[in-house]
């Protein structure tokens, strides 16, 4: 093989072509890493399975919560009674981990309905409904509190449940996915 | 060793042409057959070969699993049922493959405690101990969604709580989550990536296996002294001596094994296992597999989501920190008495935790596991460098030979300072 001059001073145009393509190729691979990241994020197809839904009211008695799907989550739809609904409403909210009055957390007119998340937001579990010190709910699996605005009030979840955009049709039906009542 | 050929040399004419295209036989020779072997070994040092029998027992069974198992949410629990009900033998592939997941567990965590009581991690171990500490780590990830396969409520609330630790992290948690799920709860595409991840990650371990038995003999292997070979008479060849002694150990631990596949076959389980997943209700009582509830407990004791999180994790990652925690420069715990009494608290803390993290989150069962959390990591931050400058080790015998034969008469000893190893200072 014939010598290769590699003692050179100043960079040459070699060097110049060997940064250039060392570049080029640090690029492309991290842009051929980019699809296949994204093939793990949610497909098209369970975007679409998104679409809104019903939720009839009428058959929900005081005090029953119902659970209904969207977007493979699970929510609860709660029908509180006035105690539960003054529970919610009567509570310092400086005491509260993640405060929020009750009246953020429901429709304007609707103090009735409660619609969450049915997830503990701690680890991800149901938690069980009427249960707990506040009877709102209680997570067996590590304890999380929740009260009748399912806010958290004790337990390792370190936020209130939150709320999925829904809007009311009509008195007795709502509408969970989108916020404006069109459906 | 002088009696025994430590070389290769091809007998036939084919071993020399193959010998000279490919030196596998002398690899395997060398590695395996010739290889000096300490002559005090105990049985804790089989249950290396023990787990690659188990890493190969794994695969086998999972290789026939995945021909009868369809990884779909719909079908996945009736496609176990019918392994279990109508394919041949698919009840005892089956519980091999689950009790076989513990067993592996089983073999490991005594392999690593092993290291931690002879200081096997010290140099000139360290690469080899955190090669080791890899493969657990990718053997839990293996485990942990091999476990999701059956799409029992234990799978997908497990599956659930254990995606959603990375909800934790600020910012960027949500994102990950949904990226590890596919979707917006554990659903469908969560199901068809775990299996092939369960597929792909044990020929990956098998790899980091072949690392593992590289970096093991480049030093050689340590031994109940802690103290190098030193001469042709401490160590025997590994075949026959360890190679036998390792085939019946892999006999004797086939037999427990047996033991829990024929009689006990659920017993490591959870019956909630046998209800399909429902993403509705969860189990009053979810509880991890056995092998991770020490680390559950951690998890459990801090109350505080994303603290809790970064303890569990933690509490492995501060395993790769521990050949330079260890500041004492002697290996053996046999010559170290106030380390050998803390090892043993170590031990009982550690199982302590595992029946915590069996255990209702509540009460002062909660209060236990903070303090044993605490002392877990007391353990490695502060006892385990303090001791090396505090204790004051037992004299070292000085070669193996005489730890096992007694001092010899007549010029077998070694001469002062012979057992300094100019190899392993760090
Ligand atoms: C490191 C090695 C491995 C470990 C620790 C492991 C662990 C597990 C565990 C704990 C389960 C759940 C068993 C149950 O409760 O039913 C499981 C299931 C399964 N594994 Fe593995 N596995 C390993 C290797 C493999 C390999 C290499 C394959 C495929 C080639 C495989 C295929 C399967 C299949 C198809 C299932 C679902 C069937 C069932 O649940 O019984 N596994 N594995
Ligand atoms: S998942 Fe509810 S308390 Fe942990």
């Amino acid at each position: 093989m014939a010598e290769t001059t590699t003692h050179v001073a100043e960079p040459t145009r070699r060097d110049f072509l060997f940064i250039a393509t060392g570049a080029a190729a640090a690029v492309g691979g991290a842009t051929l890493v980019w699809p296949f990241i994204q093939s793990l994020a949610p497909d098209a197809a369970t975007v679409a399975a998104g679409a809104p839904v019903e939720v009839d009211l009428s058959p929900i008695a005081a005090g029953q919560i119902v659970k209904v799907f969207w977007r493979g989550k699970l929510i609860f739809v709660r029908n509180r009674t006035p105690e539960e609904i003054k529970a919610a409403e009567d509570v310092n909210l400086a005491s509260l981990r993640d405060p929020q009055p009750d009246s953020a957390r429901v429709k304007p007119d609707h103090a009735q309905w409660l619609v969450v998340y049915g997830n503990c937001t701690h680890l991800g579990c149901v938690p069980l409904g009427n249960q707990g010190e506040y009877n709102g709910w209680f997570c067996p699996c590590h304890g999380s509190v929740f009260d009748t605005s399912g806010r958290v009030r004790g337990g390792p979840a370190p936020i209130n449940l939150p709320i999925p955009p829904y809007a009311f049709v009509s008195d007795t039906k709502i509408i969970i996915g989108q916020e404006e009542a069109t459906a | 060793m002088s009696q025994y050929s430590t070389t290769y040399v091809p007998k036939s004419s084919f071993g020399k042409w193959f010998e000279s295209r490919l030196p596998i036989a002398s690899l395997v020779h060398s590695s395996f057959i010739a290889f000096p072997v300490p002559r005090n070994l105990t049985y804790f040092w089989t249950f290396g070969a023990i787990l690659v029998f188990m890493l190969v027992a794994q695969i086998v069974t999972g290789v026939f699993l995945a021909m009868y198992y369809t990884p779909n949410a719909a079908l996945a629990f009736q496609s176990v049922e019918h392994i279990m009900r109508d394919v041949n033998y698919g009840w005892l592939i089956r519980y091999l493959h689950a009790n076989g997941a513990s067993m592996f567990f089983v073999a490991v965590y005594i392999h690593i405690f092993r290291n931690f009581y002879y200081g096997s991690y010290k140099a000139p171990r360290e690469v080899l101990y955190i090669l080791g500490v890899i493969i657990f780590i990718l053997m839990m990830a293996t485990a942990f969604m091999g476990y999701v396969l059956p799409w029992g409520q234990m799978s997908f609330w497990g599956a659930t709580v254990i995606t959603n630790l990375f909800s934790a992290l600020p910012v960027v948690g949500e994102t990950i989550v949904s990226f590890l799920w596919g979707g917006y709860s554990v659903g469908n595409p969560t199901l068809n990536r775990f299996f092939s991840l369960h597929y792909l990650l044990p020929f990956m371990i098998f790899g980091v296996v072949i690392l593992h038995v590289w970096a093991l003999h480049v030093p050689g292997q340590n031994n109940p002294t802690g103290i190098p070979i030193k001469s042709g008479k401490d160590a025997v060849p590994f075949t026959p001596y360890a190679t036998i002694k390792d085939i019946f150990a892999v006999v004797v631990f086939m037999i427990f094994f047996a033991y829990w596949v024929f009689y006990i076959p659920n017993y490591l389980g959870h019956a909630d296992n046998y209800i399909p997943a429902n993403p509705a209700v969860t189990p009053a009582h979810i509880v991890p597999e056995w092998y991770f509830l020490p680390f559950y407990a951690i998890l459990r004791a801090i109350p505080d989501k994303l603290g809790g999180v970064i303890a569990m994790f933690s509490a492995i990652l501060v395993w790769f920190l521990m050949p330079w925690l260890d500041t004492s420069k002697v290996r053996s715990t046999a010559y170290r008495p106030l380390y050998k009494q803390f090892f043993w608290v170590f031990v009982a803390v550690c199982i302590l935790l595992g029946w915590l993290g069996a255990k209702p989150a509540e009460g002062w069962y909660v209060i236990v596991s903070q303090i044993a959390t605490a002392y877990y990591f007391i353990h490695f931050l502060v006892i385990l460098p303090v001791l090396g400058f505090v204790e004051r080790p037992l004299p070292l015998p000085n070669s193996i030979l005489e730890s096992v034969m007694g001092v010899q008469k007549g010029g077998a000893g070694m001469p002062a300072g012979a057992n300094a190893e100019p190899q392993s200072k760090g």
